[in-house]
């Protein structure tokens, strides 16, 4: 039983040691993203797997999508998605208020820039998992601090290449 | 009832398998990064060697502060508690698995932690050409860097691995000095 703490310190190590060994400059920042995207893919991929081999089949997306928010959430986060919309075609965004990557990290928006790097990883994560459950999906993450020690963070899923509507409309991110 | 306990223990499980994968996803990157050149192949064994080691340095220089404030345990007066604390306190919260200690060197300063299976190999197969490759060498830089905080030196290394075909996994650890606290010039 690996313990939370060891994978959250590996996780800032990865980040950390990815942006190391890659120079400066806005392609390169993508590059390094794209690098942790791609392991959390991996990992996803794997974790789902031994994870729903003794579950029931799923019934559909929506069924998929609850799975995620509260079976894989917790097993990963030790807790649940907090706050799941949908707009029934192909969109969904989970909402956590208290992601457990960020909240060693300074509240306020001093390094919100820097947030993006310790997101890419968890979205690939949900990315890989949903693939090996036959879903392709695109998978996009944002953070934006609130007051107390608290990150509002958003992964958007868009699966099956729905036609992205302009979806701010449907969600409105109440302060 | 029964329903929620395997759910429970499921995904402790899980979560020690997300730490395996996480880490060999790291490993596998790495070696992608590195694959390209022909002559970069036979360093890249040594190369994964001095990656894990720093990056395991800052994993054990925060972990340490995590363990203490865990697990209540006072100051070691000697090598041996340190070796007792660290295996069966901290292998156990960490990892879930109890190393045995033995090989105990004559002056007391080098003992070998004995591993019957290593968690973070669980589902790695290493490949022929990377056959000298220490694969769990994150542990090694983590040992020290923990340890280092706590003002004692040491030097961990990897005696056997099952990867490589033995039937243990064995760290040696070496007692290197105690790191005394340097005073600021001028406040002696």
């Amino acid at each position: 039983m690996a313990d939370e703490a060891l994978f959250l310190l590996l996780h800032n190590e990865m980040v950390s040691g990815v942006y190391k060994s890659a120079e400066q400059g806005e392609v390169e920042n993508g590059r390094c993203i794209t690098k942790l995207e791609n392991m959390g893919f991996r990992v996803g991929q794997g974790l789902i797997e031994r994870f729903t081999k003794d579950t029931a089949r799923f019934k559909d997306e929506l069924d998929i999508m609850k799975f995620i928010c509260k079976d894989f959430w917790t097993t990963v986060f030790k807790k649940q998605i907090d706050n799941l919309r949908t707009n029934h075609q192909g969109i969904y965004v989970l909402q956590d208020n208290k992601f457990r990557l960020l909240t060693q990290m300074s509240a306020g928006k001093q390094y919100l820039e820097h947030a993006s790097k310790y997101l890419a990883f968890t979205c690939g994560l949900i990315r890989g998992g949903l693939s090996n459950l036959g879903i392709k999906s695109i998978v996009t993450a944002e953070v934006s601090s609130m007051p107390a020690c608290q990150r509002l963070f958003l992964l958007q899923v868009t699966l099956n290449n729905s036609r992205i509507i302009n979806y701010s409309r449907y969600f409105i991110i109440n302060d | 009832m029964s329903r929620q306990a395997n759910r429970g223990t499921e995904s402790k499980k899980m979560s020690s398998e997300l730490f395996t994968l996480t880490y060999g996803a790291l490993v596998t990157q790495l070696c992608k990064d590195y694959e390209n050149d022909e002559d970069v192949n036979k360093q890249l064994d040594k190369i994964l060697l001095s990656y894990f080691l720093p990056r395991g340095y800052n994993i054990g220089v925060r972990l340490i502060e995590d363990f203490l404030a865990r697990s209540n345990v006072g100051r070691c007066h000697d090598f041996r508690e340190t070796a007792d604390v660290i295996a069966k306190v901290a292998f156990k919260m960490y990892l879930g698995i109890t190393p045995s200690i033995t090989n105990w060197s004559p002056a007391g300063d080098e003992f070998s932690l004995i591993l019957e299976n290593n968690p973070l190999v669980d589902f790695v197969e290493l490949p022929d050409n990377h056959s000298s490759l220490i694969y769990s060498n994150l542990l090694c830089g983590v040992l020290r860097g923990a340890l280092e905080m706590v003002q004692m030196a040491v030097e961990a290394k990897f005696v056997q691995d099952t990867l490589k075909g033995d039937g243990v996994t064995e760290i040696r650890m070496r007692f290197i000095r105690r790191i005394e606290d340097n005073l600021p010039a001028g406040e002696e």
